[in-house]
């Protein structure tokens, strides 16, 4: 399958951008660069593109506000790709609507997995009643999971974690989401909740809860559902 | 010894002290004038004007010189009881035991003086040396991964048709590796000069040891690590409150130092266990262990072991304590008897009633 979205790459090092071109058209995406935040907002206002990729640190305006003023208009996906590697800023773009969120220096199969999962048509967009994700088998309607077949016993929060970070496969959830969700706005920090219902949740679903696959940790940020590519033929 | 209390006695002190030294002396010498004579008087009292000159200021000490001068004269000098002198010796010896006095109390302070000049020497070459330290390792690690992404690159560009495909694979895990090991460094120096600045906070908040632990575990199985980890976690452990990117760059540096510098094929255990609301973390390795001349310095910043071999800027240990403190913890080394060494990390920290 072709890929041929257009992603909007604005960074202004040189270096960066010639990296991302190449590694983007070489998985068959088109590539649109900016090198300012003025030039990208023209350049994505003229031809609105799939997905954006912005760089906080631009020369003429902060990433945070340029992200602010995109989300006034522009619904598809912004990654971003930053060497600011604190928690505060990770979070502050995420509240802004940012999808997802790259520390530099970065891996590119990395990049690449986030693009896709960010680019593909979210799950429960699509009503879909059951998701399967290698060996996990998940029927919205009649709320079973299933792990190799067996069905996998969930008390109704761990359900309710569960299916929201599998709904939202590919994302990172902040606590505050997370804990807003599935407990109610009066535990967003409730942290240790969360903690205890994660490690239950992979001892759960994962082959090895300490080797997670599934349940992914941003540290100091939150969790990210992954279907990560089964491994061999096997899967 | 010559500057025993000039840092801790004060200006007034040192007056008030020398007037009770030298009334001291002379009251005694008055009280002994049946057995001494005066011109014996004058040694005594210029024996302990030369010992305040030793420890005190200049000025507190021509003071005393001047006192115990007028003192001898008016109370030891024939006639008694008056500043008048008779005989012409007298008046020269009187001359010459303030001059005597002066120039003891001058000389001993210029003493003092070369002295602090050689210590504030002294120091400043010690800065100089520890800044060359730091120019010297830095300058090493930043370089040889530079040097050989270069090489590298260089090879790639203009031998590209000579070169086998194994050869080309090999240079790009060459470049690969060498940028994640200036990334590392990068990353030590930033953290090095977030705890200098003070800037440093931790952000507290409920973590699950496990997870700390095997995402560090997961990091160093990324790098390749070449000893064999051996994780023991206490199953029973609780949540603790602390700050988790500060736990893992903690228990990252312990084994990654362990990695360094011991063999192929060692262990390296990492225990994690918490106790009373302390959290205990215990890195341990059978390799040769430290020197034990050397187990206090390590966690210096830039402290090197001797003779050790490649790599290091020396701040992973330094980082490991700094972050320690930070969490109001503390940072222990001790050699096994066996062979190896042993890291004890406490920190305190408050524990959740949930289990996981």
């Amino acid at each position: 399958m072709s890929n041929k979205a257009e992603i909007l790459v604005i960074d202004d090092e040189a270096p960066i951008r010639k990296l991302l071109e190449i590694t983007l058209q070489s998985n068959e995406y088109i590539v649109k660069q900016s090198a300012t935040a003025k030039e990208g907002f023209v350049a994505a206002t003229n031809h609105p593109p799939d997905m954006i990729i912005l760089d906080l640190g631009l020369p003429d305006l902060d990433g945070h506000i340029v992200l602010q003023k995109f989300r006034e208009w522009y619904t598809k996906p912004i990654i971003i790709l930053s060497v600011q590697s604190g928690e505060e800023d990770i979070v502050k773009a995420l509240d802004n609507g940012a999808n997802d969120y790259l520390i530099k220096p970065f891996r590119t199969g990395e990049l690449l997995a986030r693009i896709r999962s960010c680019l593909r048509t979210k799950i429960n967009e699509d009503n879909e009643p059951v998701i399967l994700c290698n060996d996990l088998h998940f029927d919205l309607v009649s709320r079973i999971v299933k792990k190799k077949n067996e069905q996998v016993k969930l008390t109704a929060t761990e359900y309710a974690l569960l299916v929201l970070l599998v709904k939202n496969e590919g994302k990172m959830l902040t606590h505050h989401y997370l804990l807003r969700e599935v407990w109610g706005p009066g535990y967003i920090n409730q942290s240790q909740y969360l903690r205890v219902f994660i490690a239950r949740l992979r001892k759960k679903i994962e082959t090895d809860a300490n080797r997670p696959e599934y349940i992914l940790t941003e540290s100091g940020i939150g969790y990210r559902f992954v279907c990560p590519e089964p491994h061999g033929k096997e899967g | 010894m010559i500057n025993l209390f000039i840092n801790t006695v004060s200006k007034q002190r040192q007056y008030l002290l020398s007037i009770v030294a030298v009334s001291l002396v002379s009251v005694i010498c008055y009280a002994l004038q049946g057995y001494i004579g005066y011109k014996f008087v004058a040694f005594i009292l210029l024996v302990t004007v030369s010992l305040l000159a030793m420890s005190f200021d200049i000025l507190p000490v021509f003071f005393a010189a001047l006192l115990s001068a007028l003192i001898w004269d008016f109370f030891f000098i024939p006639p008694h009881f008056t500043l008048h002198v008779t005989s012409g010796e007298d008046a020269i010896l009187l001359l010459m035991y303030f001059v005597i006095a002066m120039v003891n109390a001058v000389l001993t302070y210029k003493i003092r003086q070369v002295e602090k000049l050689s210590r504030l020497k002294e120091e400043k070459a010690h800065a100089v040396k520890l800044y060359n330290t730091l120019l010297n390792s830095l300058s090493h690690e930043l370089r040889t991964p530079i040097a050989a992404i270069i090489g590298a690159t260089d090879n790639l560009l203009i031998n590209d048709l000579r070169l086998t495909t194994h050869h080309k694979n090999e240079l790009h895990g060459v470049i690969s590796k060498a940028a994640f090991r200036l990334n590392q460094q990068v990353e030590n120096l930033l953290n090095m000069s977030r705890l200098e600045s003070g800037f440093i906070k931790p952000k507290k908040d409920w973590c699950d040891i496990n997870e700390v632990v095997y995402s560090v575990v997961k990091r160093l199985e990324d790098n390749n690590i070449r000893q064999s980890l051996n994780i023991n976690i206490n199953h029973a452990i609780p949540l603790v409150k602390s700050d988790k990117g500060m736990l893992e760059q903690i228990i990252y540096n312990l084994v990654n130092n362990a990695s360094q510098y011991t063999d192929t094929g060692c262990t390296i255990s990492i225990t994690a266990l918490c106790d009373n609301n302390v959290l205990n973390l215990i890195i341990a390795d059978d390799g040769k262990g430290f020197p034990i001349d050397e187990i206090s310095k390590v966690f210096e910043k830039f402290y090197r072991v001797n003779h050790t071999k490649t790599g290091g800027t020396g701040l992973g240990l330094s980082i490991v304590k700094g972050f320690t403190e930070a969490l109001n913890g503390k940072v222990s080394l001790e050699n096994i008897s066996t062979g190896g060494a042993l890291f004890t990390v406490q920190i305190p920290a408050e524990t959740s009633y949930l289990k996981a």
